[in-house]
């Protein structure tokens, strides 16, 4: 009897819990979703304030006034803000982002195969780094105040201050030019071939991108770690003389990646930012090029689209953030 | 753990500006604190001093393009025959100034709202903060570059997306220590003389979060440093022909076989200034707080937010 009540209530308040993350998870989809309406705003706002006219910038200065016309009623240039945004928000939500003004092509056409190469980026740094800063923090948390720890609390924290030009260009003259000349130092990929039939472009790229990521994610890790390690239940599992592996593995480190979990998740909502400079300066043909170049070109469709699919990326990852700690932490778990 | 209220006592007005002080003097005498100061100083004075010393003019043409040092000139020429070390010595003032600049808005800004918002509470707090949440939510950094872009290279536009960048991460860390120090006797002694709101915030409030706030400089001054060197290697800052580090870098990359000094010149400076000011701060936070500074992804950082304020860090990471 006394079981079956406790059992109840226990089932009642993981109920009432479920609810409550329930809740909160679909109010951080709504807001955002609100953060992306607003974002397609101020990206809609923001090409609206292109000094000079989109028509003469692309067809040039000799442009007849027919033309020019044309052009304008083509791309809808001469209707009013509100009715060019709601045909583009409608187009683009029914999967028809528009044509390029630069080259006439769908722009999908052109910004598809570039997010499969980000994607490829982004996956290979994950798959680099992630394991890496864990095991750096991991360790300079179990040799805390030993050399090691104090090396790699300094050289990350001077990692962190780099901007990734820096890092860039620092890499390619070290292996790529002066130095040594083992890496190429532009990532040149034919269209239409993908980036891993010459798996070496993609070395520095994540070489670079890998140095970024990695401190935040590093001192998280180290400080969870810390943390953790001087609490009394590890201090009890080691009294009881629990192995050092199974302490850590089963015991430790489970607890250490809340902290460390959401710091990974920010440092790739950071990557939709970091990977316009870095894949500029190798040449790498990702979504971030797509970018700089798109803006060179003035191409107004091809900006929003990139810039909307950032946006998108990082309000997701951001999202999947707040959730993951939701998740993890009991506290917020089960306050409401 | 340390937190805020046992390294900052709750200092009456008068011996909170000493507090401060002896913030700066701690961080002075700290091992990395020096080491800070001794990588941030001659590139500061370089980037001042350097346009008095410069041998030639940044814009005349010496040579033959990316010919190597000479007695000439010292770190050869760069890709239209121009005096590197000339350029160097002309090409930081900027990223400096301008940095600093952003820097300044966005904490005088940042801590504006944030002190209001925390002090003031209710329906205004909530507007403030939701407003705020929207813009943290944003990938501020691109829409950085979309507006400097298209708007085209203005340096006063890259400054104000810089500070615009930082203002409400260092809103939502004064936020948090006003909430604190409401708290304290000094400040509802002072709201139960009726001293005026706005004099109990500026007496009372202000000097008594000054420790998180300059914790929040220091991170935000390196993150400045980064994003405006960033943006001006893209081409978004100073324009040709004048001289600038990010943009030096830029111009020249391709040359880099035939003479790199024109490249590495300013890399290794843009890189011992961010290191030397990122070292620094760290300093500042450990005395201000005992705590480690709260790094965040680096440079282009969109959402330094949960890495963000000193606040979080004091949860999550002990002093050591």
């Amino acid at each position: 009897m006394p079981a079956s009540h406790s059992e109840q209530r226990s089932d009642r308040r993981a109920r009432w819990a479920d609810s409550i993350v329930l809740r909160t998870i679909v109010r951080r989809l709504l807001l955002g979703l609100l953060t992306l309406f607003l974002v397609s705003v101020v990206v809609f706002a923001a090409t609206q304030l292109l000094p000079g006219d989109a028509a003469r910038a692309v067809l040039g200065r000799d442009a007849t006034p027919d033309r020019l016309a044309a052009f304008r009623r083509e791309f809808h240039l001469n209707e009013s803000w509100l009715q060019q945004y709601w045909s583009w928000l409608s187009n683009l939500l029914t999967g028809n982002p528009g044509t390029s003004i630069a080259n006439g092509l769908p722009v999908w056409s052109g910004v598809e195969p570039r997010i499969v190469n980000s994607l490829y980026l982004l996956i290979v740094v994950a798959l680099v780094g992630i394991p890496l800063s864990i095991a750096l923090g991991v360790w300079a948390a179990l040799r805390r105040d030993r050399l090691f720890d104090h090396a790699t609390s300094t050289i990350t924290l001077a990692a962190a201050a780099l901007p990734e030009f820096v890092v860039a260009i620092a890499l390619i003259i070290v292996f790529a030019t002066i130095v040594l000349q083992v890496l190429p130092p532009v990532s040149l990929v034919a269209p239409g071939t993908s980036v891993w039939s010459h798996p070496t472009v993609l070395v520095l790229p994540v070489a670079t991108l890998t140095i970024a990521v990695v401190p935040y994610i590093y001192r998280m890790c180290r400080g969870a770690m810390i943390e953790v390690l001087e609490s009394e239940y590890i201090e009890m599992a080691r009294l009881k003389g629990t192995p050092r592996g199974v302490l850590l593995l089963r015991h430790a480190l489970p607890n250490a990646l809340a902290p460390t979990v959401q710091a990974i998740a920010l440092t790739f909502a950071y990557l939709a930012g970091g990977v316009v400079v870095v894949e500029y300066i190798f040449g790498y043909p990702g979504i971030g090029q797509g970018l700089v170049n798109a803006v060179s070109a003035r191409d107004l469709p091809t900006i929003q689209l990139i810039v909307l699919i950032l946006a998108a990326f990082y309000v997701l990852v951001n999202i999947i953030a707040d959730v993951v700690v939701i998740l993890v932490t009991p506290k917020l778990r089960t306050s409401s | 753990m340390t937190t805020q209220q046992d390294t900052a006592p709750s200092a009456p007005e008068g011996r909170s500006r000493a507090l401060w002080l002896d913030v700066l003097a701690r961080t002075c005498r700290s091992r990395r604190g020096l080491v800070g100061l001794a990588l941030v100083i001659p590139i500061v004075l370089i980037a001042v001093l350097g346009p008095f010393l410069a041998p030639k003019s940044p814009t005349a043409f010496v040579g033959l393009p990316y010919a190597g040092p000479s007695s000439e000139a010292w770190l050869g020429t760069d890709g239209i025959g121009r005096d590197v070390l000339s350029r160097v010595l002309w090409g930081g003032r900027e990223i400096l100034a301008l940095a600093v600049l952003a820097t300044v808005i966005g904490i005088v800004v940042g801590t504006a709202l944030g002190t209001t918002a925390g002090y003031v509470k209710g329906a205004l707090d909530e507007a403030i903060m939701r407003t705020l949440d929207v813009a943290l939510a944003f990938p501020q950094i691109i829409l950085a570059l979309l507006l400097v872009s298209i708007i085209g290279p203005q340096l006063w536009l890259v400054c104000l997306a810089v500070a615009a960048i930082h203002a409400p991460q260092v809103a939502r860390v004064a936020r948090a220590a006003t909430l604190r120090t409401v708290e304290q006797d000094h400040v509802k002694y002072a709201e139960a003389f009726g001293i005026p709101r706005r004099r109990v915030i500026l007496g009372e409030v202000v000097p008594n979060i000054i420790s998180p706030v300059m914790v929040e400089a220091g991170l935000r001054l390196t993150y400045s440093i980064a994003i405006i060197a960033s943006l001006s290697f893209l081409g978004f800052g100073l324009q040709p022909p004048s001289a600038d580090w990010g943009l030096m870098v830029n111009e020249n990359r391709i040359g880099i076989q035939q003479n790199p000094w024109p490249v590495v010149t300013p890399i290794v400076l843009i890189a011992i200034l961010t290191v030397g000011v990122n070292m620094f701060s760290d300093a500042v936070a450990r005395s201000a707080l005992g705590i480690e500074a709260p790094i965040a992804p680096p440079s282009m950082s969109g959402s330094d937010d949960a890495l963000g304020g000193a606040d979080h860090v004091a949860t999550e990471v002990p002093a050591s």
